[in-house]
């Protein structure tokens, strides 16, 4: 049944692991995304769905376990902030190398290093440029209200197994820690051992006299067909420019347009708002995905509005991929904090103002 | 209707718990509502404060820099929030342990003696829902059955029988508040 | 009527504080065990004179801010990776005294392969650990040392060792292990266990000095805001209940000096 709860993002994106058939957990605790493991916990799934819930001796041991239970085609996911993202690198290399599904949260705080525990979204180059090694991509969605921080679970999983790739929902502190009503979706049932096997015949569930011996590997010692796997995910990643998702506020008059993701897309709407108000036409573009990405979006956009001003919570990351879309068109503007500082709608105003 | 609060003290006066039960009120009207804390090393005893936000309409930003109403229950706080009311604002503030007042002419100020109040009566852990009861009174968004709603689903179960004391704290908070 | 001023004076004096211990005033909870070892690894550092030669390393947990506190060259490791900074360090500079100040998570969770095999190694230099049995940095999380039905945020229904695992005993295993020298498990919640362990590190430092391998010193202590306790009651819970999982005393010694379990 679906039901409204006022929760954290963290415990919302818990819940909707338990409630997404969500075969194992692995996780380290870390701020601001312990509540991940601490709700899950105080939840036992294992005592109902039979979802393993395991507090591991490390963010490397948390991946690689999500690869094992990967490899055999469960639903596993992990969750982890900066730090720990990074020590994760080489295990989500893996995983997309050897095309496993898996679902990877970062509650993103402000680095580099140990850095801060409050808020920042520096970690979008990681998420959506590989962060790994080598030639691959990630599916990447970017929650801005606790209500996506559940309805992007069920939705991360499904691309992730249609695509036999890892997905990740980069979040931050913000999501992650607020507290909002929340519509959860209906339980689905976990998938029987039957069903993975159906559903993936590549999963490492044991040789059946029927068919070949299943391996799981990343590793293909002759360059040339190592090459052609790497297009073969070329082409994978072609394909999942169908998954394209953003949102639209304001823009079909706008002189103005701001993009933004995530937490700071909530405090660019409030931008919008305000600025309507005092008579600028302003309008907002969020990317819902930030792999895929709308660049073709925002190329048209640039053909009507007078500039453009990108926010993140960063030195300008995701500014990047906006200027590549406007294709100079018209300016391209960046107003950043970083290190766990958050800006606030009217700082963000004051600095459109002075570009008008 | 949108009303966008700040709430903020010491850690350990109970500054988040009155923000949820502020939300989990909210969300019994069917308000949209968004709680967003300070989190982090506060939680051995520094400041806390949480934005709370209550509106009939979708929540942009969680995060602000200005405020409808402030709830104030330490000196740094005050000194930090008292420039962040919306001019003609609503400040509530409990004088204990102040020493500098609130200075603002463009705002409305009231005084709450909760600690001191919660003390007499023996109710010093609930003194965060005296607080509560003030807000109320002075901005009745929210109806006394809500927030004991609200109560209800922030408390776990086992404290249930303290909600009676919740209340008659709730309704004493509304007695003792008076405009400076 | 005798006012302060006649009472403190130098010969009066029967504890100062040391100087190799900064004027910034420690960030940790009312009756921490953290403050009392970083105060008694200086005084020894003070006492053996070694302030020019002294090496520390800490990694995440509540004591990161270590080198806030001591003033001594520091460098601040990545959670878990300490002990192989201090490899390094040790390695690069045989003559130097290094030292790690780990937590259990830190040292027996994620940097336990970088522990044993340090130790493994015999690497010359000291590991101080501090078993709290819990994160506390991170609000109170279960660690690899929490004790069975201990409850934490992660284990909020008390540790359930079918599910979560054991308490790891990482003090017993690494005593296994040829490259460790001395190997011991202090406390440091009342003034005779407090001696104890200041003659511990004492020692783990002059067999540093003569190059006999890793020195692992275990401190029992506790953590009032993660356990949910008053300093006076986390003691008492400690003695009554990690005591008995985490007995105190030496569990290997220098070879030319007799074992003592
Ligand atoms: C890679 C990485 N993962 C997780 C963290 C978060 N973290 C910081 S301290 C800590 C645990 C500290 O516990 P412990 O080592 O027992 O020391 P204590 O705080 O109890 O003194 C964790 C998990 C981090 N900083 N880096
Ligand atoms: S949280 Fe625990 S270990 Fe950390 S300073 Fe406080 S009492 Fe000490």
């Amino acid at each position: 049944m679906s039901e409204v709860k006022l929760m954290k993002g963290n415990e919302a994106f818990a819940e909707a692991l338990i409630r997404a058939g969500t075969d194992a957990y692995f996780g380290y605790p870390i701020t601001p995304q312990s509540e991940v493991v601490e709700y899950l916990m105080s939840q036992k799934p294992y005592e109902t769905t039979g979802m393993v819930v395991l507090q591991c001796e490390s963010e490397v041991a948390a991946i690689n376990m999500c690869y094992g239970g990967a490899g055999a085609g469960f639903k596993v996911a992990t969750s982890s902030s900066s730090p720990g993202i990074s020590l994760k690198q080489e295990g989500i290399s893996y995983l997309a190398g050897a095309e496993l599904p898996a679902l990877i949260l970062n509650v993103a705080r402000g680095g580099p290093g140990l850095g801060t525990i409050q808020p920042a979204q520096s970690d979008y180059f990681q998420a959506t440029k590989g962060g790994g090694h080598g030639d691959y991509r990630l599916f990447v969605l970017a929650p801005s209200s606790v209500q996506e921080m559940a309805d992007f679970v069920p939705l991360a999983f499904d691309v992730a197994f249609k695509y036999r790739n890892p997905a990740m929902i980069l979040s931050d502190g913000i999501i992650g820690q607020m507290m909002e009503k929340v519509t959860l979706f209906e339980p689905i049932p976990r998938r029987s051992l039957e069903q993975i096997e159906k559903e993936c015949p590549w999963a490492t569930t044991g040789k059946k006299p029927n068919r070949e011996r299943n391996i799981i590997t990343s590793l293909d010692l002759d360059p040339i067909s190592q090459e052609k796997h790497v297009m073969k995910l070329k082409e994978k990643y072609e394909k999942m420019q169908a998954e394209l998702r953003y949102e639209e506020i304001n823009t079909d008059d706008a002189e103005y347009l701001i993009v933004a993701y995530g937490s700071s897309a909530r405090i660019c709407h409030k931008v919008v708002s305000i600025a309507r108000k005092q008579g600028l036409k302003v309008g907002l573009l969020r990317p819902i995905t930030l792999f895929p990405f709308p660049y073709k979006r925002i190329n048209e956009l640039a053909n009507k509005v007078k500039h453009i001003l990108v926010t993140e919570l960063s030195l300008g990351q995701m500014v990047e991929d906006v200027k590549l879309a406007v294709e100079g068109k018209v300016p391209v503007y960046f107003y950043g904090r970083t290190g766990g500082a958050i800006y606030t709608p009217v700082e963000i105003l004051e600095y459109l103002k002075t570009k008008l | 209707m949108t009303e966008e609060i700040i709430i903020a003290g010491f850690g350990g006066q109970g500054v988040l718990m009155m923000g949820k039960i502020i939300a989990y009120a909210g969300i019994m009207q069917n308000y949209e509502v968004s709680w967003m804390p300070s989190y982090g090393p506060e939680m051995r005893g520094g400041t806390a404060n949480v934005t709370v936000i209550v509106s009939d309409e979708r929540i942009s930003s969680p995060i602000l820099n200005e405020y409808d109403t402030a709830i104030i229950l330490n000196q740094p706080s005050l000194d930090k929030f008292e420039k962040t009311v919306k001019p003609g604002g609503i400040l509530i503030y409990d004088p204990n342990g102040i020493l500098r007042h609130p200075e603002r002419k463009d705002i409305s100020i009231y005084k709450i003696p909760a600690t001191e109040e919660a003390a007499k009566l023996g109710l010093t852990k609930i003194f965060n829902m005296m607080v509560l009861g003030g807000f109320l009174k002075i901005k009745p968004i929210l109806s006394v059955e809500s927030v004991i709603k609200g109560i209800e689903k922030s408390l776990p179960k086992r404290h249930h029988k303290l909600i009676p004391q919740n209340k008659e704290a709730i309704l004493k908070g509304m007695e003792i508040i008076k405009l400076v | 009527m005798i006012t302060y001023k006649d009472i403190i004076k130098p010969e009066n004096l029967v504890y100062r504080r040391t100087p190799l211990l900064t004027q910034k005033t420690l960030s940790f909870c009312p009756g921490c065990g953290h403050g009392t070892v970083h105060r008694l690894i200086m005084e020894v550092v003070e006492e053996m004179n070694i302030q020019q030669d002294t090496i520390g390393i800490a990694p995440v947990g509540c004591s990161v801010l270590a080198y806030e506190f001591m003033d001594i060259d520091m460098q601040q490791a990545a959670h878990g990776r300490a002990t192989a900074l201090a490899t390094a360090l040790s390695r690069l500079m045989p003559n130097k005294y290094v030292f790690t100040y780990q937590g259990d998570g830190d040292l027996a969770a994620i940097g336990t392969a970088e522990t044993i095999h340090a130790c493994n190694r015999g690497e010359n230099f000291i590991i101080i650990f501090i078993n709290n049995g819990i994160y506390g940095m991170t609000g109170g999380q279960m660690a690899p040392t929490t004790i069975p039905d201990m409850i934490t945020t992660t284990s909020p229904y008390g540790r359930d060792t079918k599910i979560m695992g054991n308490p790891l005993k990482i003090t017993e295993l690494v005593a296994q292990l040829p490259g460790t020298c001395y190997v011991t498990r202090q406390s440091v919640h009342t003034p005779n266990n407090v001696r104890k362990t200041k003659k511990a590190i004492r020692n783990a430092f002059e067999y540093i000095k003569q190059k006999k391998g890793t020195c692992f010193i275990e401190v029992v202590s506790n953590c009032p805001s993660g356990w949910r306790m008053t300093p006076l009651q986390a003691n008492k819970w400690m003695e009554e209940n990690m005591f008995k999982h985490y007995p105190l005393g030496d569990l290997k010694v220098p070879s030319n000096e007799n074992v003592k379990q």
